[in-house]
């Protein structure tokens, strides 16, 4: 067979390549570039070598953070993956109820991160927020701005309000899917309730939740936003997660070479933790 | 294959008159004309023990009636007798049925042996029990060698049997319903897997139900074929009977291949006027007022002549065994079966109808 050999449509790449360059690869490689250097600016720099990431493996601060930031991660998986396959399952499967639901759902998915932390913020007030001063005036002693117990209290409800329905309509999708003689089979079978759920719900949920897990881990250990603004990472140090912390190191002290060690270290933990979540929950498809 | 195994008599005994008294369903709440309804007045009685086949086309009703027996859907009017006993308000653990689905339906975290075991676990049976029919079931399925291996994992058609197993393992189900079972499965295998259930009939004597759109399936599986058409049962009975006598021109069109072919004609004096000639038949009809009158003929029983009904030859096509033959007359085509070795005239000829196999029909309905 003749075949003419022109290359010339990888020219069409360029500009991916480029773009990706730009908004990936080439900040990616500034940050590299900080973490191994000590610079005062002026773009004047002195090779450190791994100093900066030893420093920051043996800090304290790192250490603290990054436990704040695992315990918070933990919970809010605890709370929002079986809350949201539970609300999930409660949902109706048709009628009126279906759109009313996934509108309701959707609401808090769609409001800008800043603006949930401001409104909780002043929706935890304790003096004139409606949850603050409800708590209070029913005996509670409750302020989130000076207790971190109450701090941490506050940061995972606003979190659970906000993310959960990600859950949801993840897990719903999921259920949807299912065809109708599963439940014919299972009830022809005897079987329980529970049975239903532990042997043809959860089975067939098993890849919306893997996505959903991830989702749900990636943003939680990430977060910043809604924090940065509802408790600005305090009262003291309770609620200054790893990106808060990140920030303050590299913007508020402006030590530029520890901070950026500490993102890589951070990025890595990431994709580390996804990437054996992951390969975790495929093993199974992939034997199968 | 494997049925060797002897299966206890006492484990079969338990079977189940089915009888369905003036069933009706919708899905709608509120019924204005026959097509809100989904079924109409669906009289059966079905004896201990039969294999009976449901046959008609997508949405003609007879996936609504499978789950009206099993008891997966409540019928909007009409009873159920299992054994002369109402079950109409009961769910289907308690009536204690089985029922196989178009799709494999299986539990796809567990073991092929948990599959089968399931059923059984659910009903309180012990551990030995379990074990031994669970393996009893897996022999005759020819599953004994994946009984340990992830049901996920295995082909659509071993899927299948795994569903197959779980309603055959319960010795106490009194019918075992199929709802169209093999449409995943691969043509080849279709055959065995039939051929299979066919052998389960008579080994376990036990009364089945198939649901079908495929008149080969359903007559190859059943003594007894009920058609369906628009909610309604149009005919019921053997293989033969739907083949030779029709009762409603819907049978002759779905049942054959290619099916009846189906005329205008007149009817006058209790005989058949076509085409300007009387057709001689073995019944004469009495009631005539319809407002609609068809002739109805297999091309199987169809005949070139030297007089008769005047026919253009427009096509022959050979399918091997026979010639299918395509002719038009002036009320239109006629479809004539002929073996392969017959010398078909060329241009226009003469045909004549077996008069045994003629029959008339009044609004659809065949006219006695």
């Amino acid at each position: 067979m003749n075949k003419t050999f022109n290359q010339k449509a990888w020219y069409f790449v360029i500009p991916v390549f480029v773009l990706v360059a730009f908004n990936a690869a080439v900040p990616l490689m500034t940050v590299v570039n900080y973490s191994f250097q000590e610079t005062f600016g002026s773009n004047v720099f002195a090779w450190e070598g791994t100093r900066w990431f030893k420093e920051i493996l043996h800090s304290e601060r790192f250490h603290a953070s990054l436990g704040r930031q695992a315990i918070f991660t933990f919970i809010i998986l605890l709370i929002q993956l079986p809350l949201g396959i539970f609300i999930a399952l409660t949902m109706p499967k048709k009628g009126w109820g279906v759109p009313v639901c996934l509108i309701l759902m959707s609401m808090p998915l769609l409001i800008p991160w800043n603006v949930v932390g401001a409104m909780w913020n002043i929706f935890a007030l304790p003096d004139i927020g409606f949850l603050g001063n409800s708590l209070n005036s029913i005996g509670f002693d409750y302020n989130f701005t000076q207790q971190s117990g109450d701090a941490w209290f506050t940061t995972i409800l606003m979190d659970v309000w906000h993310w959960t329905s990600l859950v949801v309509l993840l897990s719903y999708a999921g259920l949807n899917s299912i065809q109708p003689a599963y439940y014919q089979a299972a009830e022809i079978d005897g079987a329980s309730r529970w049975d239903i759920f532990r042997y043809i719900e959860l089975p067939k949920m098993k890849k919306v939740l893997t996505l959903a897990i991830l989702l749900r881990f990636m943003d939680s250990f990430m977060i910043y936003t809604e924090p940065f603004v509802l408790t600005g990472g305090g009262p003291g140090n309770a609620t200054n997660f790893l990106s808060l912390d990140l920030v303050k190191m590299a913007l508020g002290q402006f030590d530029l070479g520890p901070a950026a060690a500490m993102s890589l270290i951070y990025f890595l933990i990431v994709l580390l933790i996804c990437w054996i979540f992951y390969s975790l929950m495929m093993k199974d498809e992939a034997r199968t | 294959m494997n049925f060797y195994i002897l299966i206890k008599a006492t484990d079969w005994l338990i079977m189940a008159k089915i009888t369905l008294k003036k069933l009706s369903h919708s899905y709608l709440a509120n019924q204005n004309n026959d097509a809100d309804w989904a079924l109409r007045g669906v009289d059966i009685d079905w004896k201990d023990g039969g294999a009976y086949a449901l046959l008609g086309p997508s949405g003609c009703g007879k996936t609504t009636l499978l789950n009206i027996i099993s008891g997966l859907l409540k019928p909007t009017e009409g009873e159920v007798l299992f054994n002369d006993k109402d079950v109409t308000t009961l769910n289907p653990v308690e009536r204690d049925i089985a029922q196989i689905f178009q799709f494999p339906v299986i539990y796809d975290t567990m073991t092929v042996y948990d599959n089968l075991a399931f059923p059984l676990k659910n009903r309180g049976l012990s551990d030995t029990e379990i074990d031994s029919k669970v393996r009893e079931i897996a022999e005759m399925l020819e599953l004994t060698s994946t009984l340990n291996n992830r049901a996920s994992g295995l082909t659509a058609d071993g899927k299948q049997k795994i569903s197959l197993g779980r309603g055959l393992v319960r010795s106490d189900v009194n019918v075992i319903m199929f709802d169209e079972p093999l449409t995943v499965i691969d043509p080849h295998l279709k055959w065995v897997l039939r051929s299979k259930l066919k052998e389960l009939h008579q080994k376990i004597n036990r009364t089945m139900i198939y649901v079908t759109h495929d008149q080969i399936e359903a007559l190859t599986f059943a003594d007894q074929v009920v058609v369906m058409h628009e909610g309604q049962i149009v005919q019921t009975g053997s293989p033969v009977e739907l083949f030779e006598k029709p009762k409603h021109t819907f049978v002759g069109h779905f049942i054959g291949s290619p099916g009846m072919n189906i005329l205008p004609c007149e009817i006058k004096n209790g005989q058949i006027n076509f085409e300007g000639k009387i057709l001689p038949t073995n019944t004469s009809f009495k009631k005539t007022n319809f407002n609609k009158t068809q002739v109805g003929i297999r091309p199987e029983f169809i005949n070139f002549s030297n007089d008769g009904i005047q026919v253009k030859i427009k096509r022959v096509s050979d399918t091997g065994r026979h010639k299918v033959i395509d002719t038009e007359c002036k009320s239109g085509s006629i479809k004539i079966l002929a073996s392969a070795n017959t010398e078909i005239p060329t241009g226009s000829t003469y045909i004549s109808f077996d008069q045994k196999y003629t029959f008339a029909y009044g609004d659809n309905w065949i006219i006695e």
